[in-house]
């Protein structure tokens, strides 16, 4: 039988933090990278309607069609970070039922969400991951801070490990109040984001 | 309902296989050199009348002159416990030996020490950090880390 010479994790002569070392030391320089730039909140992404454009008739109707669509649609990705991630779910269950909107398909790819609520903490280790996720999501997508943590840190706010709000990674549509909010509260900010939804147009390029 | 094992018939025996590992005493706990930590441990799990087959948590307490190490043990054949502490002083390059080899469930939990508490495990086979990122400065569990 030959043996692999590359399996070196195999090797009793070399210390299991030696074969990952690499990856960690990467990924705490990127912590820390972010860390030292992410130090202002990113602005909510705006709706600048163009003047030209204020009050043409059949782009308004085409834009509310496109965006009937749209926010009659939002799937979510199936994302949780602490507790605020179990009002989440209570929120898809039967007795919210967020399929009252078409959002019940919670995606577990990023690729098929238009959606990421971010339920709960954001720890600088998590940043990575979450920044990530945004980035893998299809335009045009949406962020929804729900509670505290997410939204300012809450009762993390000033740790050594903890975002000060979720804002500082990736730029927030929705923020909903509340530790945890209440089903009731994340399905009314999900209002907010289809009332928000339906002011898109798409001479912004679709955003 | 879990025994616990007289803490002095344990610091006694202790001294008697390993002479000057237990240093201390009392109604509950035994307090051992940092640096026979490990001879310790492997006494109290191999030996008979012994026979702690089971870490339940290792700790370090912050202590500001002094760390302490806590281990709570479990036999659980004989039903009965014992808590062993081991005092680490000063609060720089601070290596004490890991129980690892004898209890395998301690690996996790002296990672976290390390990380959070900065005490540094000998012959640990992944000694890092677990809960924060490598390059995080400084270890903030400590009485004197400000964050």
């Amino acid at each position: 039988m030959m043996q692999d010479e590359n399996l070196i994790s195999h090797s009793p002569d070399l210390l299991l933090h030696q074969t990952t070392w690499e990856l960690d030391r990467d990924e705490g320089e990127y912590v820390n990278h972010l860390k030292s730039t992410h130090t202002e909140a990113l602005a909510e992404p705006l709706i600048e309607v163009p003047e030209e454009f204020d009050r043409n008739v059949a782009i308004t109707s085409v834009d509310a069609l496109i965006n009937w669509g749209r926010k009659s649609a939002v799937w979510p990705l199936s994302f949780g970070l602490a507790c605020c991630a179990f009002e989440m779910m209570a929120s898809a269950m039967s007795r919210f039922d967020i399929s009252r909107f078409g959002m019940e398909v919670f995606r577990p790819s990023p690729r098929q969400a238009d959606l990421i609520i971010i339920a709960g903490t954001v720890t600088w280790k998590m940043a990575p991951a979450i920044e990530r996720v945004y980035q893998q999501m299809a335009e045009p997508k949406w962020v929804i801070s729900m509670g505290v943590c997410a939204t300012s840190g809450g009762p993390y706010y000033g740790s050594y490990s903890v975002v000060p709000g979720v804002n500082h990674i990736i730029p927030v549509d929705v923020y909903v109040p509340g530790c945890p909010p209440r089903p009731d509260a994340l399905l009314y900010g999900i209002m907010q984001l289809h009332e928000k939804i339906k002011r898109y147009s798409i001479q912004q390029g679709g955003r | 309902m879990t025994r616990a094992h007289s803490c002095e018939d344990a610091a006694r025996r202790i001294n008697d296989a390993i002479p000057g590992a237990a240093v201390d005493f009392d109604q509950t706990a035994v307090w051992i050199k940092p640096e026979s930590i490990l001879e310790a441990a492997r006494l109290l799990k191999s030996d008979e009348s012994f026979d702690f087959s089971f870490l339940n948590a290792v700790s370090a307490v912050d202590y500001i002159e002094y760390f302490e190490l806590v281990y709570h043990l479990l036999s659980l054949r004989r039903n009965s416990s014992l808590v062993v502490k081991s005092r680490v002083p000063g609060r720089e390059n601070l290596e004490v030996p890991s129980v690892c080899d004898v209890w395998r469930g301690a690996d996790l939990q002296e990672r976290e020490i390390w990380d959070l508490m900065g005490i540094h495990f000998e012959g640990h086979p992944n000694m890092k950090r677990i809960l924060l990122w490598e390059g995080f400065p400084g270890h903030p569990l400590r009485k004197d880390f400000l964050g």
